[in-house]
């Protein structure tokens, strides 16, 4: 198993390497700069501000020195906040994106796998139809709608919960239900389409047969082979879900990562840009990784090779 | 208990469901207590949302009107703004001499006036502040607002390299001699923007070199300030808090204990913040909720007209566009009332002149108005009778479903009353301001606010080459006009020279002015000492908070 890991994790260089020089120069290639505004600045103090981010220097110079940089694990001022580095500004808004991400897959998957178990045990019943009905419900209610649907029900009409923010131990549940619900959705489906095809194998007909009672024959037998299409759903979603929704933090006025990932690419803000990219995509990979670590652990039938 | 008893599965699983989805809440508690705004009374701590996240507060290097907002608290500078209609008063200078031409000023600053660490206040900071923000390595985007002061721009630009040729002098610690290239009669109105504002040096230098753009002096833990409030906490895309500072000179007559500053990108956020009792103030009001808070509580809404103009910008290079008939009757057939009333519905002014309304003494007489006859004519004159022949006009707007819906009407109107092919483009911003600046449009969206109230920050705009004209539009009568403002101490004699260029401005139509702004503002009763004003500027050292019932 090490030795799997550690050939992934090395496989992950190249792969970083190839999403850094992408973004490197998707990034130039943009029309419009960080120092292009309504109010047009002079030209001699563009040429002060590139000199001082070391934009006048030819391309190739930057994306050698940039990547030098990257090696270091330097990511660079940010454009937008002149006083900050990017690793200071996502050293801040991680955190808080971690959290809700956290609460927010404490919701998805706590809520996913019930729905998803209830309308399996008893397929084209009502107790499968009314989860099922939910479900696709959650699909089709972006988090932009249930957001404010959510914010204005419990925030306004029902006084429970602040309508946006983050500054007390409550400000969670609002937020953290909207990006919740979203992905229980998917869960429960994904749930109920694996729960069924585990339920009709033979090794569970014969724990039945031996005299298992029904719950045992679910939670012990059926639902860690059932999991197996939401764990591999889980490597990408639980990345998305860490490092923060944009719309989510917006709604809900949250000083996430999420808002950095956009905002930045609409400031022009190279170093941001490229900074969040690589932190989300070093997520992705290592939780990929994560994921198929618990694959082979569910799944006799896979191995490390 | 019967439902504990569940026998199967499934009745199990709903239980836990029902159990977690019950308890999320109150696990993380949920109890009723005071709002903000309450608290916020009784302590006297004012939540107002600011709108965009400011980049920075360094007074030197920010640009934008949230940064300006907060550094008003942080910071005075010589001369401050009356709460209700902006007249300067006395602020770090208690008073001032001005020579008879118009080229000296001579400010007295008051003895009790101190730093946020204790240090006194001085001229010398003054002439300090004065030279970071000209030297050409620190890169200050607003430099230009110092251009009045005498061999300022030389020494920015780098044509003298020796600060003391500079008009600023201190000539003891309590007096500041400035003095301009050229009489500027609305310069007691300049110096109160944040680019003359006066900063700590001796704290700069200790973060890092006085040029440098990174130096982290204006961190909290860091920051060192002049003004009502000090710096206690600034996280980015969330909030700053100011408190009540201690060696201010003015302490006694500050009532808040402290402000937060919120960052709202999101005005329906704000707004559901504001009705949740989080925010004494906001900063915008959806353009959805304006007319619901008119009629049902418009003791809560203000909209106000603020010194800033919506309007068009004509590529004068593109062929159709480059005959001045055409341009005047694009202008002639656009039903401002029409727009305001039931397009931006946010109280705004039709527009007939660039200049907003309200800059004292200055009233525009270059109106025109709403004339489709005779639109219909120069169109024909120009070799276009009834739109025959016309090779059709596309509108660039930056990607806004406001900016949308005005280009939709008046491309409606276009084509109703001129029976031309108009087509519309939307860009995202930055592509949008490139397209601008490279001239590759042939009508763009454009909106301009003044810095500083005087007709000059409008109409310099359009001098030939100016750095903002972005029209090919060129006229040397009109360069020549606003030239000679520049240069004339006369408060009477320089307006009628804008009213020539605005005239001629007006007469050439190298823009289409649509609207003047307003800004509708949600704000609690509870708020005092807080007047619109033209700027939108609101000095907080006077703001208090006084229950409505009393």
């Amino acid at each position: 198993m090490l030795r799997f890991i550690l050939r992934r994790l090395l496989q992950t260089i190249p792969v970083l390497f190839v999403v850094a020089t992408v973004t490197f120069f998707m990034l130039r290639v943009a029309p419009g700069g960080p120092f292009d505004e309504e109010k047009r600045i002079p030209e001699e103090i563009v040429r002060k501000l590139e000199a001082h981010y070391g934009l006048d220097k030819p391309l190739w110079q930057q994306y050698l020195i940039q990547m030098k940089n990257l090696l270091r694990g330097d990511f660079g001022p940010s454009f937008k906040y002149p006083k900050r580095t990017v690793n200071e500004l996502i050293a801040d808004a991680f955190p808080v994106s971690l959290e809700l991400g956290c609460y927010a897959l404490l919701v998805a998957l706590t809520l996913g796998i019930v729905a998803g178990v209830i309308a399996s045990l008893r397929p084209n019943t009502a107790s499968d139809y009314v989860p099922m009905a939910l479900a696709m419900i959650g699909i089709c209610f972006p988090t932009f709608v249930t957001g404010p649907l959510l914010s204005n029900y419990f925030g306004l009409q029902l006084g429970w919960f602040n309508p946006g923010g983050w500054f007390f131990p409550e400000d969670r549940v609002l937020p953290a239900l909207t990006l919740g619900f979203y992905y229980a959705a998917y869960i429960s489906r994904l749930t109920r389409g694996g729960m069924l095809e585990v339920l009709n194998q033979d090794y569970i007909r014969t724990a039945r047969a031996k005299g298992a009672s029904e719950s045992r024959v679910v939670v012990r037998h059926a639902l860690k082979g059932g999991l197996l299409p939401v764990v591999s759903f889980m490597g990408p979603a639980a990345a998305g879900l860490l490092t923060g929704s944009f719309v989510v933090e917006t709604i809900f006025n949250i000083p996430g990562l999420g808002r950095f990932f956009v905002m930045s690419a609409f400031n022009r803000d190279y170093t941001m840009v490229l900074g969040t990219v690589l932190f989300y995509a070093t997520l992705i990979v290592l939780l990929n990784l994560v994921v198929d670590v618990i694959l082979v652990w569910l799944n006799p039938k896979l191995k490390f090779e | 208990m019967s439902l504990l008893r569940c026998r199967t599965v499934q009745c199990r699983l709903c239980v836990l469901l029902a159990v977690v989805l019950c308890a999320f809440p109150f696990l993380t508690g949920c109890g009723k207590r005071h709002t903000r705004v309450e608290t916020g009374i009784r302590d006297q701590i004012l939540h107002a949302g600011n709108g965009t996240d400011p980049q920075d507060l360094d007074p030197h290097i920010t640009t934008g009107e949230p940064e300006h907002k907060i550094l008003m608290a942080l910071f005075e500078g010589l001369v401050t703004e009356a709460p209700d209609d902006l007249r300067p008063l006395p602020g770090v200078a208690e008073r001032w001499d001005i020579s008879e031409d118009g080229l000296v000023y001579t400010f007295h600053l008051r003895t009790n006036a101190l730093w946020s660490n204790g240090d006194p206040v001085t001229a010398q900071d003054f002439v300090n502040s004065y030279h970071r923000m000209l030297l050409p390595e620190l890169g200050a985007r607003y430099r230009e607002m110092l251009y009045p002061i005498r061999n300022a721009e030389a020494f920015s630009t780098g044509r003298i390299t020796d600060f003391n040729e500079v008009g600023a002098k201190a000539l003891d610690p309590h007096t500041l001699e400035i003095t301009l290239h050229s009489p500027v009669p609305y310069f007691l109105s300049l110096i109160m923007h944040n680019s003359w504002f006066p900063v700590h040096l001796p704290t700069i230098l200790k973060h890092g070199d006085i040029a440098e753009r990174a130096n982290r002096w204006s961190l909290p833990g860091n920051f060192v300030g002049n003004g009502p409030f000090v710096l206690k906490e600034w996280k980015v895309n969330s909030h700053v808090l100011v408190e009540k500072s201690p060696t201010y000179w003015d302490r006694d007559n500050v009532k808040l204990n402290a402000i937060y500053f919120y960052s709202t990108e999101n005005v329906d956020a704000e707004e559901r913040a504001f009705r949740a009792g989080m925010l004494h103030l906001t900063k915008d009001v959806p353009q959805t909720k304006i007319q619901v808070y008119q009629q049902n509580q418009p003791h809560l809404i203000r909209c106000e007209p603020i010194l800033s103009v919506y309007f068009y910008r004509l590529n004068v290079t593109s062929p159709p566009l480059r005959d001045k008939r055409v341009r005047r009757a694009l202008a002639l057939v656009i039903d401002r009332e029409l727009l305001v009333k039931h397009v931006t519905r946010g109280g705004q002014v039709p527009a007939y002149q660039l200049t907003p309304p309200g800059i004292p003494g200055y009233e525009p007489r270059a109106r025109f108005s709403e004339d489709v006859a005779l639109a219909q004519r120069l169109m024909a004159e120009a070799g276009y009778p009834n739109g025959n022949n016309f090779p059709g006009v596309n509108i660039l707007f930056n990607t806004h479903e406001g900016h949308r819906a005005v280009a939709e009407a008046i491309q409606q109107m276009w084509m109703k009353h001129l029976n031309i092919r108009v087509t519309l483009r939307n860009e995202e911003w930055k592509v949008y301001l490139n397209t601008t600046q490279s001239m590759d449009y042939e009508v763009a969206r454009a909106g301009w606010g003044g810095d500083y109230i005087d007709p000059g920050t409008f109409l310099d705009l359009f001098i030939t080459d100016g750095g903002n004209n972005e029209t090919g539009w060129s006229h040397a009568e009109y360069d020549r006009l606003i030239q000679e403002a520049a240069r004339t101490g006369d408060m009477k004699k320089r307006f009628e020279l804008f009213q020539k260029a605005e005239d001629i401005l007006m007469d050439e139509m190298p823009i289409i002015p649509l609207y003047f702004y307003t800004r509708p503002t949600l704000i609690h009763p509870a708020v005092r000492n807080f007047y619109p004003t033209l700027l939108d500027l609101h000095p907080w050292k006077y703001v208090y908070l006084e229950p409505p019932s009393s």
